[in-house]
Parts: structure tokens; sequence; C-alpha cells
């Protein structure tokens, strides 16, 4: 039973920062931007993270620190694509490129060094309820947060004036000009959120997951979020059930490798990449479903005319 | 309030089209002071240090085009796939697929000598970077899948390949338990051009005639035509009947065929055996030729040159001023945000509209009256 419920707790940390950062970039797609720097913006967040942590020995500093971190990058990527109108994949590419340089170049005193952890959160009571309360209310505080960022934007996609009017953007961008709303100024803000989402992901990562700093520490993460949004056909509780699904990939593979199953740990390391291709595959043989939720203005620059 | 204003012009101004990548690199230089101020270094020293010193003998423009070579194939092909609109994005991968089948022949029969070894070699460098493109082509062709996702994601997959087969099967018995396969044999090796001079091997010649060869394809033959029509408007490429099908797959299989041949290049040439990690990012970094080549096989052999000479000052400001060899990344990532800015200046006028200015010229701003209005 306690191996069960340490197992269950493991694939929530791990599947924790995959859902923020694809909650992120799911409200930054919807809004008809294609922002391929999540991993660029992921690893900014967790070297601003680790380091702030660091520094000041405060891990909460250091989780803001991570999200202003991802949002700041995400700016860069904002002004490119949406004030100068350049190549989205190409901008988005350049900022995962930026963002591990300059990452790597950021924390080459921080290798080695301890880092610090943000508490759990036990919730006094409930969370000696047997099984169900160390799952449910005993975690570390990030994990919350991706739970209410994911009903947050789920009522706001949905249930609001302003989450409509995104969504319209999204679907055309000409249309929702021509009724004079401000598609630029709409943008701007979807794609800070995705990145402060994506510097919140990366946090989690060196101040929870793994506190420390390890170059390249995001290891594909940014791009399977990327993957969980197509997967998910762009609504946010099937972004929640796909990064817990990879989240238990991920898991999988490392208790399988450390059981030592006759199998190369290569093998079982390449398995949640593998599975994104997979999962890619099979979402999208179904045509019909991945038009009809593909924003129809995704990807393509707007110059609002005059 | 200041605001940005693009202005489309009426036809892409060709002044911009070859200035763009020297502002580009220009404000790099700008950036790249700043940063350096930033890391305590004095600016000037460290240009010196990265840009000049690591080409100022014979035996470093050598290096030089070690570094360049694999850099041009691979954006030659790359830019073959960005001009029809295709995003391959996973040339690390094809890299390392096309060394892994080459290295084949001299790892599993090292005993076959002979002047046949090393053009069998490259021809199945080429064939395996085209087989490892081909997954993300026939994904693309068959299930509309994301073609950027799953060439990505095959990269992972290739590097843990590799790093199984030179700790596993491939490993050299002999070799006290390191990660490596042998020594590649006389005749599996790349000959050098020039023994004498420096280290430089055919892999260089590879890369220019690669850029020929493409830049003839892409402005001579139909064939270039087909790639361009169905980039800018796959709807017109239809009408006259060019198959976008068939395109992804021509331009997967050349960008991973000639990526294939730069990772056999590189094994066989620089490295003399397969080793886990036998690439510092080529594959990526080549997306930034491409860019700053401006997606033409010429310009791209001019980026090439300039990028590997990133590499190059990088290990450079490592070893003197002791500052990470990752400013290289940073200031490859940097180049490739500023030609993507500056390029916007081809087709688009900047216009810096602030408040004052629109209220002293009402009588030319009648139309956008109301725009302007709603902006503030």
């Amino acid at each position: 039973m306690d191996i069960t419920v340490n197992i269950l707790l493991t694939i929530a940390t791990a599947a924790t920062p995959l859902l923020i950062a694809a909650i992120g970039e799911l409200v930054v797609e919807r809004s008809g931007v294609l922002n391929l720097g999540v991993e660029g913006m992921m690893i900014m967040g967790a070297v601003g993270g680790f380091g702030a942590g660091y520094l000041t020995g405060s891990p909460w500093l250091g989780l803001l620190a991570a999200i202003i971190m991802g949002a700041l990058f995400s700016l860069l990527f904002a002004v490119m694509t949406l004030s100068l109108a350049t190549n989205q994949v190409a901008t988005g590419l350049s900022l995962t490129l930026l963002g591990l340089g300059l990452s790597g170049m950021m924390g080459t005193s921080f290798v080695g060094q301890p880092g610090v952890r943000l508490p759990n959160l036990d919730i006094p009571g409930l969370s000696s309820i047997p099984v169900v309360g160390k799952l449910l209310f005993g975690q570390d505080p990030v994990f919350y947060i991706s739970i209410a960022l994911t009903a947050a934007v789920m009522w706001f996609l949905f249930k609001t004036r302003t989450g409509l009017t995104l969504r319209s953007i999204g679907d055309s961008h000409t249309s929702a000009h021509a009724l004079g709303i401000k598609v630029i100024r709409y943008r701007y803000l979807a794609v800070i959120f995705g990145g402060a989402c994506a510097g919140l992901a990366g946090g989690h990562l060196s101040l929870v997951y793994t506190p420390q700093w390890v170059e390249n520490m995001s290891a594909g993460r940014g791009w399977i979020a990327l993957a969980l949004v197509v997967f998910a056909s762009w609504r946010p509780w099937r972004v929640l059930a796909g990064a817990y699904i990879f989240g238990a990939v991920w898991i999988g593979q490392l208790h399988a490798q450390a059981f030592g199953i006759p199998v190369p740990s290569q093998v079982l390391s390449s398995l949640p990449y593998l599975a994104t291709v997979v999962v890619l595959v099979l979402i999208s043989r179904n045509k019909r479903l991945t038009m009809m939720n593909t924003p129809a203005s995704l990807g393509q620059p707007f110059v609002p005319d005059r | 309030m200041m605001r940005l204003e693009l202005v489309k012009r009426p036809q892409r101004s060709a002044l911009f089209s070859m200035l763009s990548p020297f502002i580009a690199f220009a404000l790099t230089i700008i950036a790249g002071a700043v940063l350096f101020a930033l890391l305590g270094v004095n600016p000037l020293n460290a240009f010196k240090i990265y840009f000049v010193e690591p080409i100022s003998q014979v035996w470093q423009l050598h290096e030089l085009a070690i570094k360049a070579a694999p850099l041009i194939l691979i954006a030659v092909g790359l830019s073959v796939c960005y001009k029809a609109n295709i995003w391959n994005i996973g040339a690390e991968g094809q890299f390392i697929f096309g060394a892994i089948f080459g290295s084949a022949i001299p790892v599993l029969f090292p005993q076959f000598e002979g002047p046949l070894v090393l053009p069998l070699m490259l021809l199945l460098g080429m064939v395996g970077g085209a087989a490892y493109a081909a997954i993300p082509a026939f994904l693309k062709t068959r299930f509309s899948t994301n073609e950027i996702l799953t060439s990505l994601m095959l990269v992972y997959v290739a590097q843990l390949f590799l790093d199984w087969l030179v700790r596993g099967p491939w490993r050299d018995p002999q070799g006290h338990g390191f990660p490596q396969t042998i020594q590649f044999g006389d005749s599996a090796v790349l000959p050098e051009l020039m023994p004498d001079a420096g280290r430089a091997n055919w892999g260089f010649v590879f890369a220019l005639v690669a850029a020929v060869l493409v830049w003839i394809l892409m402005g001579r033959m139909l064939k270039g035509f087909e790639v361009r029509v169905l980039g800018s408007s796959p709807r017109a490429g239809r009408f006259a009947g060019f198959g976008l099908n068939r395109m992804v797959f021509f331009a997967f299989l050349l960008s991973g065929a000639l990526a294939g041949l730069a990772g056999i290049s590189e094994v066989s040439g620089a490295i003399g055996q397969l080793q886990p990690v036998i690439s510092p990012g080529y594959g990526f970094t080549a997306i930034i030729v491409a860019f700053l080549g401006r997606l033409n096989p010429l310009g791209i052999i001019g980026a090439g040159l300039v990028l590997a000479l990133t590499y190059l000052g990088g290990e450079a400001v490592q070893s003197a001023l002791g500052i990470s060899d990752k400013v290289a990344r940073v200031f490859q990532g940097m180049l490739l945000f500023f030609v993507l800015g500056c390029d916007t200046l081809i087709h688009y006028r900047i216009r810096l509209i602030g408040l004052a200015l629109t209220k002293q010229e009402p009588a030319a701003k009648i139309e956008a009256a109301p725009k302007l209005k709603e902006a503030r």
C-alpha cells in the first residue's frame, strides 16, 4: 500500500511541471499564437528559481523569481512575433536555443551547489487520513497551484466574456480586429501568462522535483508540454489527464530502471519521447477532431491594418 | 505612449534583404559587448579573443572549416525544408543516425579495407540520415502528425540509441571500458585536404559542393520552383499539379541525407570513432545558419563560417578569460533573434508613433483617426 502511495506521489510530482507548462501554452495557443519556446522559458525559470533560492535561502522567493524569469523571457518572444510580426515557429525555436545557452551560462557557478527545497504543505488533520490524505493534502505547494490553475483556466476560457474574446481572437484575428478587439494586446497578455507558467514549471523542477541545478535539466519537458496541448485538442481537462499519463510514463521508466529490468536503460529513458510520438500520431489520425479544435489562426502573424 | 506600427511595403525591399544579416550581426556585437561588460570583462579585449585570435593562423582556419562543414551541410538541407514551409528541426538526430549507419562498416567489418570503404560509408551515412528523416515525413503525410514535435522527439531517441550502442554492442573490447568504438582503420578515415597546413578534411568540400548543387536546384530547376510555390501558397501549388505529400518526402529525405552525410563525415574525419556524444548541437545551430544565410545555399556558406567562429570563439574565451563556453550558445541564439527581427524590415517599414507626432499632422491622418483614438 505504502509503495503504491509513494509511486502515485512521485507521478504527481513528475506530472506537475508538464501540466503547468502545458496549461500556459494552451492559453497562448487559444489566442492564436504558437510559442515553441516553452523549453527555453522553462529552463530559464529553473535557473532563475534555483539561483534566487540559493542566494536568498528562501524557496518561495525562488519560485517567484522563476515565474518572473519565464514571463520576462516570453516578453522577448512577444515583442518579436507580435510587434515585429516575425515567423512564430522560427522565433520560438530561437527562444529555446537562447534559453538553453543563457541558462547554461548563468548556472555555471550553481553546478553542484546544494539547493533549497520547497517544503510540502501538510494540511493538518486531513493529511493524516490513510492513503488519500497524503495524496490530496500532503503535497508540495506547486501541486495545488497546478490544479487550481487548471480549474481557473477552464473557468476563464469557457465561462467568462474575456475568455470568449480570447478564443475568438485565436479563431479569426481579422474578424476580432474588425469588431474592435485589441488583438495584439490580448496576445501579449496570453504570451506573458504562458511564459510565467513555463517559468513556474521550471521553478518546480529546480526547487521541488530535484532541488539542484543541472544543465539542460528540463530534458525535453517543454517540448512534451507542447505535444500535450495538441494531444488534449486544446482542452484544459484533457491536458490534466495527459500530463498525468506522461508523469506515469516518466516515473514508470525510472522505477523499471531501478528494479533492474533486463532492458537497456537507454530504451527505458527514450520511452517518454517515443510515447509522445505515438500519442501525437493517435490523436492526429482523427483529422476531424483535430481540425475542429485547432485555433484557426494558430501560428499566423497578424499586422493590424490601419 | 509610444507604439510600433508596421507598414507593409508594396514589394520586398532588396536593400534590406541584403543588409539584414549584417545589421543583425552588428546588433549581436553590441548586445555581446553589454554581455561581456556585465561579466566584468573588457568587451574590446574579449572580442579580440573571441572573433580575431581564433582565425589568425592558417591551422586555425582549418579548424574553422572543420566546424563549418557540418553546419553548412545540414543548413543547406534545412533551407529547402523551410522554403517549402516544412519544419524539420530534428537534423541533430539525422546527423547521429548518419554517423551510426556509416560507422557500421569500420566497426563491424574492420578487416574490410581498400578504396571502396569510404564511398560506401558516406553512402550509408546519407541513407541513415534520410531513413531517420523519413519517419516524421511518413507520419506527417500519412497521419498529418505535426513534424516539428515528432522530428524533435526523435533527436532524444537517437542520442539515447547512440549512447546504448557505444556502451553496449559496439564498445571497443580493448577500450578499457571506455564508452567508445574501435578507432577506424586507415581506409575508413576521411583524408585531410592539406595535411601539412592543418586538419581540415574533405567534409568541407562536400559542404561547398552540396551548397552549389542545391543552389542550382533551387534557382534553375523546376523542383526548386515547386518548393517555393508550395512553401508560399500550397493552394496555388495544388492547382499547378504539385503534390504536397511528395514535397514533404523530398524535403525531409534531402535534408536527412545531407545531415547524415555531415554525421558520417564528422565521425570519419574529425573524431575517428563513435562516442556517446558526437555533436556539440550542430543540428540545432544549423537552424540558425539556415536563417542567417537567408535560406540561400550560397549565403549559408558565409553564415556557416560565422557560426563556426562562434564555436571557436567560445572555446577561446573559456580558456583565456575563464568564461563558460556556453557564451557561444548565447551568441548564436542572439544572432538568430536579431536576424528574424531584421527580416521584418524586408517586408515592412517600421514607424514609431508617439501621440505628439500624430496630433501635429491631422490632415494626413484623417483615415487613421478613429483607429488612433481607440489605441489610446
